[in-house]
């Protein structure tokens, strides 16, 4: 089996948690589970602790509750510029030296960004935690700009943006059904900005956002690996103790969804397409805090109709029943502060048209909704689901980021643990209400991507 | 009982743990290197076969390609619905690819399903049953991807430097096979790559995880067991066919993706660490490397550039890429050949020697994260003939390099004149 488009199905790990107000009072999980532990300091940064003792490496990642859809209108782009921005120096260490300090010291370091956090991680030795602690932590409130650094970082994220962006048809089709698909919210606009407005930001606005938003009120810390939750809180209230809140921080309440009255259909063509795809995504709901049923019914939606691609329903109905695509999947992430999409994506054969593939694709939509997931199916995926938990646990940097994006996008630990059960529980009965709900056409983008001048440019 | 002999080393990782590397031998006598680790209950395997898609017959390019993606499409009495039904409700995940000299297969299965996660395997590498509409339908997935590689810049760039740098040889041609070849490919033809890919005396395997060195010398007999003993030959060695200079490719695009090479140096070489470390402080993906500061931090000319030692098992290169726009790609060209030029003569500086020696010998225990990369990098050491020890032994090589080594070896492997680019876009003043 080959073929590799879209996103793929993320299976989820449930952990037993030992929960704790504090870090001493932890309590002891069963046996072979990694315990976890949170407490807060006293200026408001969330700790999370992942212990992992097999190896003596350590993870640190620091999640700001900042990101694209919290940009001011217009500067698009800022979120991600500041995270290229953070390695570039503070008062006491110098630009660009933050990477060598850690390279010397054999770590790996980066940053990324979405549309509801940034965050920046390092993996290095264990015994050398309390170095990365003490960097990260000065830069959270200590960066210091020039305005040659400023420039400079622009046109490398310029030139970010051409490689992913600019040069990838598939990618531009995407960035312009999102834009459609977010009538309101703020989730419309690309991570990366749009070029116009990337061209324009400043280093004022990289600081005034910088100030505002980065502070320990506005922060989860992560430390995942071979680590003590006591070592954790003594270092995390040496070095980020110390820091000021911010006064800027309010509830991320966005412009949300007014209802979708319409489909809104997209043609991309460009002469670099080769194979023209259909690309199809619903407005959906999110994982809500104490409330992640609809969401893992979604999820579970998602596997059944084209996370597989041999045994799912869209795989058997277009390339082995009959052979009009080579390709099709589904996906969803509910994880995220509003409202999330459902998609859809088929590559046709050659021969047959995306007029054809689309109103196939339907087809098979509409059978599924009046015959419902085969039982088999849903017994295969719930396995897949218990393996998946044993499975993640053999790397801590998922760990690390399952917990550090759950509780950035404001899910408890709870909602964290209890996914993978949320996942287990979901009934046929589940997935039929979730697929009646979705799959409405007044919440759709559809997508062409297209060779300039074929026949379908001209249909749509 | 079983016979299964260990040979217990220890590699030292940062501060305190040891990471015990034995080698299992089945009662078949069939060798692999093992990692016992029972914290969390299940296993990674990690098996390739040397040869790979450099085992193409004549005129079938794209056979081994096609026969890979097809060992899980129905094997024995399974059907591929049948076959993935059956993983599935395993939640066994398998994972077949092939590369230019060899094909490999990852696979993780949980402790409770074990025996019968590898008889589902057995039987797909065993007994794959190529069925007609499997066939025609996964060949279609392969000219899919054929046409997108023909759209795609890296592609493009990749395919036009290994024609240009080996010609004839299955390295001048992408293992993704040619159109014509991929249609014309038959069943047979898949018989025939499988019995030329799968066999006994081009096996290596390594495992980690909740399994013991009895269980995993059972496990590889009934795997691996009923594979043929032999399998086709193995090609010569590539000849280097290019010189230095600049191709370009139109391509309509806004930023043009650059691929650049010389002949490389030997994994035997006795200059291999020296070179090693060389390129790690010119050309590695860090931040701190040579070539992303002057190429990304001090100009802003591109989002990332990297070089690597690219040793193959019939050539060895040195390689890099990048991507920059059109008006700027020629300057990076420009900056990039005068350090390739500086990094010739002068060599690095000590303080340069120092930090990239902390840096790899630091960084390397952190690859060993998890079953799925220990097993992983224990195959690729048995693959580069490295001894049970190396890892224990590797960094002190990275340690032992020193000022007089790296100048000795800049100068041999730095070719400011054999330096090849293959340019793909519209770039602005390059021809």
């Amino acid at each position: 089996m080959l073929g590799s488009l879209g996103p793929r199905f993320t299976k989820r790990a449930t952990m037993v948690v030992a929960l704790a107000l504090t870090a001493t009072a932890l309590a002891t999980p069963p046996a072979a589970a990694e315990p976890v532990t949170t407490f807060t300091l006293e200026n408001g940064l969330d700790v999370v602790v992942i212990e992992d003792h097999r190896a003596p490496v350590v993870v640190q990642m620091i999640w700001y509750q900042v990101g694209a859809a919290d940009e001011p209108r217009g500067h698009s782009g800022i979120a991600h510029f500041l995270e290229h921005l953070m390695f570039k120096g503070t008062e006491k260490v110098g630009p660009n030296e933050f990477s060598a300090i850690l390279e010397a010291q054999g770590g790996d370091d980066n940053a990324f960004t979405s549309w509801d956090y940034t965050a920046y991680f390092q993996h290095i030795a264990a015994d050398r935690l309390e170095m990365v602690m003490e960097l990260e932590a000065d830069r959270m409130r200590n960066l210091r700009l020039t305005e040659d650094d400023v420039l400079t970082e622009r046109e490398v994220i310029l030139e970010e943006r051409a490689q992913r962006t600019d040069s990838d048809p598939g990618s531009l089709l995407s960035e312009q059904m999102r834009a459609a698909q977010f009538m309101n919210h703020p989730y419309g606009i690309p991570v990366i900005g749009w070029r116009h407005e990337v061209e324009a930001l400043s280093r004022e606005d990289a600081l005034s956002y910088y100030k505002r938003f980065y502070a320990p009120n506005n922060a989860t810390l992560v430390i995942a690996g071979d680590v003590t939750p006591d070592q954790v809180k003594a270092l995390a209230e040496k070095y980020y103790g110390p820091l000021e809140p911010s006064e800027g921080i309010v509830p991320r309440e966005r412009p949300q969804e007014p209802p979708q009255l319409a489909e809104r259909r997209i043609t991309l063509a460009d002469e670099r397409v080769s194979e023209p795809y259909l690309f199809r995504t619903y407005l959906a709901p999110e994982r809500d805090p104490g409330n992640q049923k609809e969401a893992a019914a979604l999820t579970i939606l998602a596997h059944l109709l084209g996370g597989d691609g041999q045994t799912s329903v869209l795989a058997r109905a277009l390339q082995f029943d009959r052979q009009v695509a080579v390709y099709s999947s589904a996906f969803y992430d509910g994880t995220g502060i509003d409202d999330a999409t459902f998609g859809l994506v088929v590559v046709p054969a050659p021969d047959v048209m995306l007029e054809t593939i689309e109103a196939d694709m339907d087809a098979v939509i509409a059978d599924f909704l009046k015959t419902g997931p085969d039982p088999a199916a849903l017994e295969r995926i719930r396995m897949q689901v218990r393996a998946a938990d044993i499975y993640d646990r053999d790397d801590i940097f998922a760990l690390a980021n399952r917990y550090g994006e759950g509780l950035t996008v404001g899910l408890s630990i709870e909602d964290i643990e209890g996914w993978d059960e949320a996942l287990a529980s979901v009934t046929e009965a589940d997935v039929m209400a979730v697929a009646e709900k979705v799959f409405d056409r007044r919440n759709a983008v559809t997508g062409w991507l297209v060779q300039p001048g074929t026949e379908e440019e001209v249909v749509e | 009982m079983i016979r299964a002999f260990f040979c217990l080393l220890a590699l030292a990782l940062p501060a305190r743990a040891e990471l015990a590397i034995q080698e299992v031998t089945s009662p078949g006598g069939i060798t692999a290197w093992l990692v016992e680790d029972h914290n969390i209950p299940f296993t990674a395997l990690e098996i390739q076969f040397r040869g790979g898609t450099s085992l193409d017959a004549p005129g079938k390019r794209g056979a081994v390609n096609l026969m890979t993606a097809l060992i899980e499409e129905g094997a024995g009495d399974m059907d591929s619905l049948g076959f993935a039904e059956a993983r599935d409700a395993l939640a066994a995940e398998f994972h077949f690819e092939s590369y230019n000299d060899s094909v490999g297969v990852s696979a993780r299965f949980l402790t409770e399903n074990r025996d019968a996660a590898v008889d589902l395997l057995r039987e797909a590498l065993v007994n794959p049953r190529f069925d007609q509409d499997a066939v025609d339908r996964v060949r279609e997935q392969v000219l899919s991807i054929l046409r997108s590689n023909e759209k795609d810049p890296g592609a493009i760039a990749s395919e036009a430097f290994d024609a240009l740098a080996f010609g004839d040889h299955p390295y001048g041609s992408t293992g993704d096979g040619t159109f014509e070849a991929v249609a014309a490919l038959t069943r047979d033809d898949m018989i025939a790559a499988h019995a030329a890919t799968l066999a006994h005396d081009r096996v290596y395997v390594a495992a980690s995880g909740d399994i013991t060195a009895a269980e995993l010398g059972v496990l590889l007999d009934r795997l691996l067991g009923d594979l043929p003993a032999t399998g086709a030959p193995l090609p010569g060695d590539a000849e280097w066919l290019l010189t230095g200079g600049t191709t370009v490719i139109d391509f309509p695009t806004p930023q043009s993706t650059v691929l650049f090479g010389q002949i490389g140096l030997s994994r035997d070489d006795p200059d291999f660490f020296p070179a090693f470390v060389l390129n790690e402080a010119l050309g590695g993906g860090r931040f701190t490397a040579r070539l992303m500061t002057e190429i990304r931090e001090k100009r802003g000319l591109t989002y990332g550039i990297g070089t690597y030692l690219a040793n193959m098992d019939h050539a060895d290169m040195l390689m890099g890429q990048f991507s920059a726009s059109n008006d700027k790609v020629a300057e990076a060209i420009t900056v990039l050949k005068a350090e390739w030029a500086k990094a010739a003569t002068e060599g690095i500086s000590e303080a340069e020697l120092a930090a990239t020696k902390t840096y790899l010998t630091g960084s390397y225990p952190l690859r060993f994260n998890g079953n799925g990369p220990i097993s992983s990098i224990l195959v690729g050491m048995q693959m580069d003939d490295m001894p049970i020890d190396y890892a224990v032994t590797r960094n002190a090589k990275i340690e032992a390099v020193t000022l007089d080594d790296i100048r000795r070896v800049a100068a041999r492997l730095f070719q400011p004149d054999g330096l090849h680019f293959v340019v793909v876009g519209q770039p602005e003043g390059l021809k």
